[in-house]
């Protein structure tokens, strides 16, 4: 059984504006995506901004409703099942936002681990190890509100783990990240696959989606134009990014 | 697979169904006093708000000691001072349940509080909670200040009666803002709604001006909000009266809310991943 399975995945948004003639508004920002990704593997979704990289995910890990189409994340319904898949998928998104400012660190993740039902006696092992694991370790009882980018996310990461998922849902993790910080990153997310972790990357770095990466699908307007293995997507030749350039350059932009 | 084996009796599936159900009980209640606790240190860590929570009652209840200073009944300041302080404690849920959950979506944590594999109740409860909690800051506050600057002495008829009054005020209240706080997920411009709803609410539950003073269709408007009961209740600990009745009622109304509220975020938890409104973009 694949981690995640979507078969034919669309997401129409509507929005009403005007107050006298109101208009509706409709964007079709997934278009009918199909994608499976196994067990253990580490698989990149690319695409320029717009492209429905986000809202897939947010489709796969249950925020969203797909407008068409079905989709199952370690064997449950993302609909119907939305339960079952949430005990399961952990969800790092990047950028400053997603986290209690005023709490320390430590906080935080306590908070989380209660929402994320881990056990109360394996709450302070589990905490202490991602501190370890993620490098906060000494650092937790500060305030987030004065964390640098990469602590915050570094936080990020340790909140997604803390129910151990089996599959994790990794929304451009190292926007904003600076290249220590972002080597780091990589280094975890890597050992995080080796350890049998299903992981769904989006990301907007070549480099990283070719050094991670088992397979990647090149999404534009909303539809994959291309799914493959590094290697397969650059041809025997050029870089990832010639390949990604020449894939998304074909899309008009929406 | 079934849990009734060869060795098992109906009796010990119902043991283990027993101890089941009381485990997912106390995994409710940590989950709620956990996070109402975090939600409480998050609210009081905010400069602004906590000004906020002190400054307006305040105002309030400066206006309210000159109306019944200047009236028929200048005893009554105290209840004055406790009634500005209900009305922060209101303002308080309220504010908490709407912007709240609009504070929640722009810090990006409403997305991540959904996501959790619990029901969405034990994840908003705790907010709603907390903001009844914080409320009680304005209750304070007046109560200082009126015996401060007016020497308003807070010598309550029922002092342990008044801590409790308060204590089930601040639980009744945050069970119905669950209830609001389920509209507001829907509503990305939450906040414009709690300001309409403000006023009108403390008014027609007599917080300030006596029931009997206001017009008789708002009777049965009253007579539904536990902010009524809750409010009654805290002023008879203070001037007198049967304080346990009212109690008992804002408790019973809160608890019909925490319900419906239950029951409501089911489908508004359904309906804003179809519309896409726990997320800003």
């Amino acid at each position: 059984m694949n981690a995640i399975e979507a078969d034919g995945l669309r997401r129409t948004y509507r929005q009403r504006t005007g107050w006298l003639s109101p208009k509706l508004i409709e964007t079709e920002a997934v278009r009918g995506v199909s994608l499976s990704v196994a067990r253990g593997e580490l698989f990149g979704l690319l695409g320029p901004n717009g492209a429905g990289k986000t809202t897939t995910i947010k489709m796969l890990n249950t925020l969203l409703i797909p407008t068409a189409g079905t989709a199952r994340v370690a064997g449950f319904d993302v609909v119907r099942q939305t339960r079952e898949v949430r005990r399961r998928i952990g969800y790092v998104f990047g950028g400053d936002r997603g986290l209690y400012d005023r709490l320390s660190g430590l906080d935080n993740l306590r908070y989380f681990a209660e929402l994320y039902g881990v056990p109360p006696r394996e709450q302070r092992r589990r905490i202490a190890e991602l501190l370890d694991l993620v490098g906060l370790a000494g650092r937790e009882r500060e305030r987030v509100e004065g964390y640098s980018r990469g602590m915050r996310q570094r936080l990020h990461i340790a909140r997604g783990l803390l129910h151990e998922p089996q599959v994790l849902f990794l929304d451009e993790p190292s926007i904003g990240v600076d290249p220590v910080a972002a080597r780091e990153l990589r280094r975890t997310i890597a050992d995080l696959a080796a350890t049998g972790t299903t992981v769904l990357l989006t990301t907007h770095y070549m480099a990283e989606a070719d050094e991670l990466c088992d397979r990647i699908a090149v999404i534009a307007g909303g539809v994959i134009r291309a799914l493959g293995t590094p290697a397969e997507l650059k041809g025997g030749t050029g870089t990832l990014e010639d390949a990604y350039v020449s894939i998304v350059g074909e899309v008009q932009p929406a | 697979m079934s849990a009734i084996g060869p060795g098992t009796t109906p009796a010990t599936t119902t043991g283990v169904r027993a101890e089941r159900a009381i485990a997912a009980g106390a995994s409710a209640a940590r989950v709620v006093i956990v996070g109402a606790l975090l939600h409480v240190k998050q609210l009081s860590r905010s400069p602004f708000e906590i000004a906020t929570a002190f400054i307006v009652p305040l105002v309030q209840a400066t206006l309210a000691v000159y109306l019944f200073r200047a009236g028929t009944e200048p005893h009554l300041l105290l209840e004055a001072a406790v009634g500005a302080g209900l009305m922060g404690v209101w303002s308080s849920v309220l504010f908490g349940s709407g912007g709240a959950i609009q504070n929640q979506r722009w810090q990006g944590t409403l997305e991540m509080l959904m996501i959790a594999p619990r029901p969405a109740v034990l994840t908003l409860l705790p907010v709603t909670l907390a903001n009844a909690v914080t409320g009680t800051y304005a209750m304070l506050g007046t109560l200082a200040w009126g015996w401060a600057l007016y020497g308003i002495t807070p010598d309550f008829r029922d002092p342990l009666g008044f801590v409790a009054a308060a204590a089930g005020c601040v639980a009744g209240l945050g069970m119905f803002g669950l209830l609001l706080a389920a509209t507001f997920v829907l509503l990305r411009n939450a906040n414009a709604l709690t300001n309409t709803l403000e006023y009108p609410i403390w008014l027609v539950s007599g917080m300030l001006v006596p029931i009997s003073a206001l017009p008789g269709w708002t009777g049965p408007i009253a007579a539904v909000l536990p902010t009524t009961w809750g409010a009654r209740a805290v002023r008879e600990a203070a001037a007198g009266g049967p304080i346990w009745p009212s109690l008992a009622a804002c408790l019973a109304i809160g608890a019909a809310c925490l319900a419906l509220g239950t029951l409501a975020l089911v489908h508004v938890e359904r309906r804003a991943r179809v519309t896409a409104t726990l997320a800003l973009a």
